[in-house]
C-alpha cells in the first residue's frame, strides 16, 4: 500500500516536475532556485559569477570534479575523462540558465544520470562524515562555473 | 501545504524514485578481468613470479603455515597438511555459509576462526600483514582454478543484499558501483579506464599502495572515492558485497595474487 502511494506520488511529482515551473530548495539556508522548463534562470547568489575562478574550478580534480568525467577545450590537461560530453562550444549550444540546471539538478534531464547534483543536500544515503548537509560546490562556485562556461563558445577543441 | 514544503515534498519524492539504479547485468560473455584493462608493463609484473611482488606475502604465508601458533600451539599444516592440496579451489568458493554463525564468512574471516578457535591465538586484525599473508598463500592455492559460487537458500538472502548495495547510489557523489562498472566499464574516469570491477585477483599488490590488500581495502577505496561512509572491516554488507562480486564473477580464474595500478 505505501509502495503503491509512493509510484503514484512519484510519477504525479516527476509529471509535474516536467509541466510546470517548479520550485526547489537548496542546501541548508541556500537560496531557493526556480526551475522554468529545462532551465534555472535566475543566479544562485543572485549576481554573475567569475569565469577566471571557473576555469580553475572546473579543472580542479579535487574541487569541481568536473574532469573525471567531461573533456573540454583544456589542451594542456592529461587524463581528462570519457564518460559525459565534451565541454567544448557549450556555450553556443546552452543557454546560461540550462548550464545551470544541468549542474544544480541533472537528474531533472535524465534520471539516470551518472552526474552529480552540485547544490544538492537531501535525500542522499551514507555520505561520508566530512561532507554530510554540504552540497558538492556553494552557489559561488556553481556560479563561477556557470559564468566559465558560458563563454566557451568555440565548438572546435 | 505551503508551497514550500509541497516543493520539498515533490522534490524529494522525485528523488527519492532514482535512488536505485536499473541494474543491467553484463551478459557472462563480455566479463573481463581488471587484468585485462592493465598496461602492458603491469600485466608482465603480474605474470612473472620473478617481478610480482605480490609472491613475497605469498611465501611468507607459506611459513607462517608452517608455524606453530596461539596456546594449542598447532601449525595450519598440523591439521590441514600440504596446503597445495587441502586448500586447493578453497578460495574459490568464498564467502562460505558458516553454520555455527548462520551466515556466510569471507577467507580472511575462517582464517580468524581457525586461529581463535582452534590455535587458540589472538585474531589477526584486518590488513594485518600475517593475515594478508596467509590469505594470499591459501587463495595462491586456487590460482587459475574458476571461481565456483552457488548460492543455495541460506545464502541467497545475502547474496541478493549484496547486490541491492551494489545498484543503491551513496555518498555525496551519489553514485552506485553498477553505474561505473555494469554501465560504463571501458570509459576513463580522469586518466584511468573503469574496470567491471571482479575481485578475481585479492589479496593483490596494488601499485598505488605500494602493498598487498585485501578486496574490502579496494571497495573502501571506491566509497572515498564517491564520498561514501565506508562500512568498517568485516562489516556483514561488505561479506555480502564480496558474496555478490564472487557470483558475479562465477567461472572467471582468480589470479591472486593479482598487480593492479
Ligand atoms: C560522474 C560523472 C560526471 C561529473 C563528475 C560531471 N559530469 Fe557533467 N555530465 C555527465 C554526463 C554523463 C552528462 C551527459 C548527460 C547525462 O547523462 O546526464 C553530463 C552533462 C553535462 C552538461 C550538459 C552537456 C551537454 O552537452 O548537454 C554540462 C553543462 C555538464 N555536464 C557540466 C559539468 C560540470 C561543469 C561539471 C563539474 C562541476 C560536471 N559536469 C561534472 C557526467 C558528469
Ligand atoms: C565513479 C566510478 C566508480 C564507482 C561508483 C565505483 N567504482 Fe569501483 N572502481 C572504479 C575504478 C576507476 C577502478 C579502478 C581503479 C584503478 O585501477 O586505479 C575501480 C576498481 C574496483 C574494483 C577492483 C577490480 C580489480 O580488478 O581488482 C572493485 C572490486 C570495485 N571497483 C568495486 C566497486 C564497488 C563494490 C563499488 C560500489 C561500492 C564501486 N566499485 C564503485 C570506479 C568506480
Ligand atoms: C587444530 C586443527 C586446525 C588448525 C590448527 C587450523 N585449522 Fe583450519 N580448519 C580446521 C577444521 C577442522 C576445519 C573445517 C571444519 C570447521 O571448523 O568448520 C578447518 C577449516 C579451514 C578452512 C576452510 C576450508 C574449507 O574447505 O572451507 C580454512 C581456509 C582454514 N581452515 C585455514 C586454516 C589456516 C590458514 C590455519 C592456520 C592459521 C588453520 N586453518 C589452522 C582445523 C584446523
Amino acid at each position: 500500500m505505501a509502495g503503491l502511494r509512493a509510484i503514484l506520488s512519484a510519477a504525479l511529482a516527476a509529471s509535474l516536475a516536467g509541466a510546470m515551473p517548479g520550485l526547489a530548495e537548496g542546501g541548508a539556508g541556500s537560496p531557493a532556485y526556480g526551475i522554468v522548463k529545462d532551465a534555472i534562470p535566475v543566479s544562485l547568489t543572485g549576481a554573475a559569477g567569475n569565469a577566471a575562478r571557473g576555469r580553475m574550478l572546473v579543472l580542479d580534480r579535487r574541487v569541481g570534479l568536473c574532469l573525471l568525467c567531461h573533456s573540454g577545450p583544456f589542451p594542456e590537461e592529461r587524463f581528462q575523462g570519457t564518460i559525459g560530453p565534451d565541454l567544448s562550444g557549450i556555450g553556443a549550444r546552452l543557454s546560461e540558465g540550462q548550464i545551470r540546471l544541468r549542474i544544480v539538478e541533472p537528474a531533472r534531464i535524465n534520471t539516470a544520470t551518472i552526474m552529480p547534483a552540485y547544490f544538492r543536500t537531501e535525500g542522499l544515503t551514507r555520505v561520508a562524515a566530512a561532507f554530510r548537509g554540504k552540497p558538492i560546490l556553494s552557489a559561488q562556485q556553481i556560479e563561477d562555473i556557470v559564468a566559465f562556461l558560458t563563454g566557451l563558445r568555440d565548438e572546435s577543441r | 501545504m505551503s508551497a514550500g514544503s509541497r516543493a520539498r515534498a515533490v522534490a524529494w519524492i522525485f528523488f527519492a524514485a532514482t535512488q536505485t539504479v536499473a541494474g543491467a547485468e553484463i551478459p557472462l560473455e563480455e566479463r573481463r578481468s581488471g587484468y585485462e584493462f592493465m598496461s602492458r608493463d603491469t600485466r608482465a609484473m603480474q605474470d612473472d613470479d620473478a617481478t610480482n611482488p605480490g609472491v613475497f606475502w605469498v611465501l611468507d604465508g607459506e611459513a607462517l603455515w608452517n608455524r606453530k601458533a596461539g596456546a594449542a600451539g598447532t601449525a595450519c599444516a598440523d591439521c590441514h597438511g600440504n596446503a597445495r592440496v587441502s586448500m586447493k579451489g578453497v578460495a574459490a568458493r568464498y564467502p562460505a555459509w558458516d553454520a555455527a554463525r548462520r551466515r556466510p564468512v569471507n577467507l580472511e574471516q575462517r582464517i580468524n576462526m581457525c586461529r581463535t578457535e582452534r590455535q587458540k591465538a589472538a585474531p589477526l586484525e584486518h590488513e594485518n600483514r600475517d593475515l594478508l599473508a596467509l590469505t594470499a598463500y591459501v587463495a595462491h592455492q586456487s590460482r587459475g582454478m574458476p571461481i565456483t559460487i552457488a548460492p543455495d537458500k541460506r545464502t541467497e538472502p545475502f547474496l541478493n543484499a549484496g547486490r541491492a548495495t551494489f545498484m543503491r547510489r551513496q555518498g555525496q557523489l551519489n553514485l552506485a558501483c553498477a553505474q561505473c562498472h555494469d554501465e560504463r566499464w571501458g570509459k576513463k574516469l580522469a586518466g584511468t579506464t573503469i574496470p567491471q570491477g571482479h575481485p578475481t585477483g585479492y589479496p593483490l599488490y596494488r601499485l598505488e599502495w605500494q602493498s598487498l590488500g585485501s578486496l574490502q581495502r579496494r571497495l573502501r577505496n571506491c566509497m572515498i572515492g564517491i564520498r561514501a561512509e565506508p562500512y568498517p572491516y568485516g562489516a556483514m554488507e561488505f561479506v555480502e558485497l564480496e558474496l555478490y562480486l564472487m557470483w558475479r564473477a562465477r567461472g572467471m580464474k582468480l589470479e591472486t595474487p593479482a598487480v593492479r595500478p
